[in-house]
């Protein structure tokens, strides 16, 4: 695996060739981001003008009904997007980095499937519990299996090499999930009040459930920004890690307790999404190229784009119901990214 | 990942005269595959002997054999043992078998100890047809089931195969990348079909995505049987060629392999075997990735050795899987899939520890 990563660095060539046209892509993409955020907003039951979202967000009005929708529903909404996907993609990359694997992503710690268990566990002993109980089991089951799927595959000599990580992590959440299966084919009732939660929603995520979580998300973000020179030293190899004088093990440490604060807090706060995590960094090398001191702003700001982009498809498609978010990811993300892949993969 | 002792010059050489081949097993195969055979007989009894309607081993036994005609229930017995309980415990072993050899090829073409036989999107393929029949066409008659997962799961490997070639060949790396793409658009599609569904409907899909042989009859053991007795022999002569592959592909090239065909008649014997087996079982996770693993242990690297006795020692997981799904929370049972995933995921922890 670790030779597959490196032979995919090696036969990609990089969009943004140049190192002087970094900043300013980084800025295009915030811009971008705002752009998608306001358009997001707009849309939804009742289509609300850009001037009056302008409005409603630096000159609230609480006697206007289209002002309380987008105080109380819609910016919620559009900032739990953005904070998941921005999670959940910076995740995402410190886990291909420090596993050296191409397919790895929050996922691979064990944490969606240890959040699941958590939470059908809660509801099938709890019944119909509210959505602030669903965010505290998820993080909880999701710490739990991070820390065991850590510390199984950090166990005797080597420590926590890639390899024994991934294998930990696949066999846990192989493991772990077969519990949860086993649950939800005898309890009927628990499969059906759980399975949009199950396919990662943002529906209906109002100011109180993010303000639980978010805290823990920026902490996340801010040390994987601090963290990002050792992350890329540390996926060259460890073998070149520890000669250029740096102490793996941790890193390492640090580097999972991040992905856990992550990924953690977006699936406490919209259930375990897929995609994001396992393709935004890859897009972002293809663009970029392999410095995580860029890696991670990029994967952030395009994480963050993608889950908002992906989440107004969502909503609008097939109104009034709505799609899993997740579900819609997968739909817009994964043509845009074969074509990536067949483009800018040489070899 | 497993340290293989210096392989001492331990061989069984099979020339059959007039044929354009030979044969060369390690001398512990034999052994292995003659107590692995007799490991299945013996839970195969058990597993017969074990449910609602009580007989004793030796009617069992006699039942197998059809000398029981003068014992007073012998038509309960024909009924409980032929109808009921060895068709699904038959499949059990077929599928076991299908997904080990299967695995054991993935491992091998791919290099990779890690590699399953759904690496290619094979489950993912079958378990959005079948998801669909179910949810969707429900009155559908169960015996499409299996074509429609088999379809999927061609669809699907060849699907990303296709948009992974390039220029005269498909690159592993392309394959890994696409094939993350293309799953995640079917898991996606799956995902949607599982939330509309009726909550009836959408319990039943999830045994069949867990993978279970309740309620298998003869009809699935005469096709899951069928494609392996075309398959299995395939792979069988195909070992050799996997060795030379194992080499390395300049090394292959080298000693006049064809390499790019090899590989790709390969990858479709895999991939044919995985998908029968799905068709008939559902997603069932583990077998094609234990198996081999815990093989190579027993009888070495040599495909020749190594793919039979996978084979075999896949079956008889399977069926031991199948007796304890049914035993453990008895009268009602957990889907094999479950129990695979419960003795499977020990199994490399362990390993993982010794290898520390």
């Amino acid at each position: 695996m670790a030779t597959q990563a490196k032979s995919i660095a090696r036969n990609t060539t990089r969009i943004l060739g140049s190192r002087a046209l970094l900043l300013p892509g980084l800025f295009v993409c915030v811009v971008l981001l705002v752009i998608s955020l306001l358009w997001s907003i707009t849309l939804g039951a009742a289509d609300i003008t850009p001037e009056v979202v302008y409005t409603a967000l630096f000159n609230f009005d609480e006697s206007s009904f289209d002002h309380l929708i987008i105080q109380t529903v819609r910016l919620p909404r559009v900032l739990a997007g953005v904070v998941v996907g921005a999670a959940l993609a910076v995740a995402g990359a410190i886990m291909q980095g420090l596993t050296r694997n191409p397919l790895a992503d929050s996922g691979i710690l064990g944490i969606n499937s240890g959040a699941a268990f958590a939470v059908v566990l809660a509801v099938f002993l709890l019944g119909n519990p509210p959505l602030s109980v669903y965010a505290l089991f998820g993080f909880i089951g999701a710490g739990a299996a991070a820390a065991l799927v850590y510390f199984l595959g950090s166990v005797g000599r080597g420590g926590a090499t890639p390899l024994k990580l991934t294998l930990a992590g696949v066999i846990l959440s192989a493991f772990i999930s077969s519990f949860t299966t086993a649950i939800l084919i005898s309890d009927q009732e628990t499969l059906d009040k759980i399975r949009f939660w199950t396919a990662g929603s943002l529906a209906g995520r109002e100011m109180p459930l993010l303000t639980q979580t978010v805290p823990y998300i920026f902490v996340g973000l801010a040390g994987a920004l601090l963290i990002s020179r050792q992350i890329t030293t540390i996926s060259l190899g460890d073998d070149v890690a520890k000669g250029l004088g740096q102490n793996t093990v941790w890193v390492k440490g640090i580097a999972a307790m991040i992905v856990v604060l992550l990924a953690g807090g977006a699936v406490a706060l919209a259930g375990p999404i897929g995609f994001v995590g396992l393709v935004v960094p890859h897009v972002v090398r293809f663009i970029v190229g392999v410095d995580y001191r860029w890696v991670i702003p990029y994967s952030a700001l395009l994480g963050a784009m993608l889950v908002t982009i992906a989440d107004v498809g969502a909503r609008i498609i097939i109104r009034p119901q709505e799609l899993p978010v997740g579900v819609m990811m997968a739909f817009v993300g994964a043509p845009f990214f074969i074509w990536l892949a067949r483009w800018k993969v040489k070899r | 990942m497993a340290v293989e002792k210096p392989l001492k010059p331990t061989w069984i050489t099979l020339r059959p005269r007039g044929l354009p081949f030979s044969y060369r097993l390690d001398r512990r195969v034999p052994l292995v595959a003659l107590a692995l055979l007799a490991f299945t007989l013996a839970v195969l009894v058990v597993s017969i002997n074990f449910g609602q309607y009580n007989m004793s081993l030796l009617d069992v036994v006699e039942t197998l054999l059809g000398t029981n005609a003068d014992h007073p229930d012998a038509r309960n017995f024909n009924l409980v043992v032929h109808t009921f309980r060895l068709p699904r415990i038959l499949v059990a072993f077929l599928v076991g078998a299908a997904l080990a050899a299967s695995g054991a090829l993935m491992q091998g073409i791919t290099r990779n100890p890690l590699a399953d036989p759904y690496l290619l999107g094979v489950s993912s393929g079958a378990a959005l047809v079948a998801v669909a029949l179910i949810v969707w066409l429900r009155d559908l008659p169960i015996s499409l089931l299996p074509w429609g997962a088999f379809g999927g799961a061609l669809l699907t490997a060849g699907a990303i195969y296709l948009l992974a070639w390039k220029r005269g060949s498909s690159t592993p790396i392309r394959l890994i990348l696409i094939g993350i793409a293309v799953q995640s658009v079917i898991a996606a599609m799956t995902t949607m079909m599982l939330l509309f569904g009726d909550i009836n409907d959408v319990q039943q899909a999830y045994v069949w995505l867990t993978g279970s042989v309740y309620g298998r009859n003869w009809e699935h053991v005469h096709t899951l049987g069928g494609w392996l007795l075309v398959f299995l022999p395939v792979a069988f002569l195909l070992a050799r060629s996997l060795n030379t592959l194992n080499l390395g592909d300049e090394t292959a090239k080298g000693l006049g392999m064809r390499v790019e065909w090899q590989r790709g008649l390969l990858l479709v014997v895999s991939v044919a075997l995985a998908a029968a087996a799905v068709a008939v079982a559902g997603t069932i996770g583990f077998v094609g990735l234990v198996a081999p693993h815990v093989t190579r242990r027993l009888v070495g690297p040599s495909h020749e050795g190594l793919l039979p006795v996978s084979a075999l020692f896949g079956g008889a997981l399977l069926v031991l899987a199948d007796l304890i799904g049914r035993w453990v929370i008895a009268p009602s049972e957990l889907p094999i899939g479950i129990i695979t995933a419960m003795i499977g995921a020990p199994y490399f922890l362990y390993l993982l520890y010794r290898h520390r």
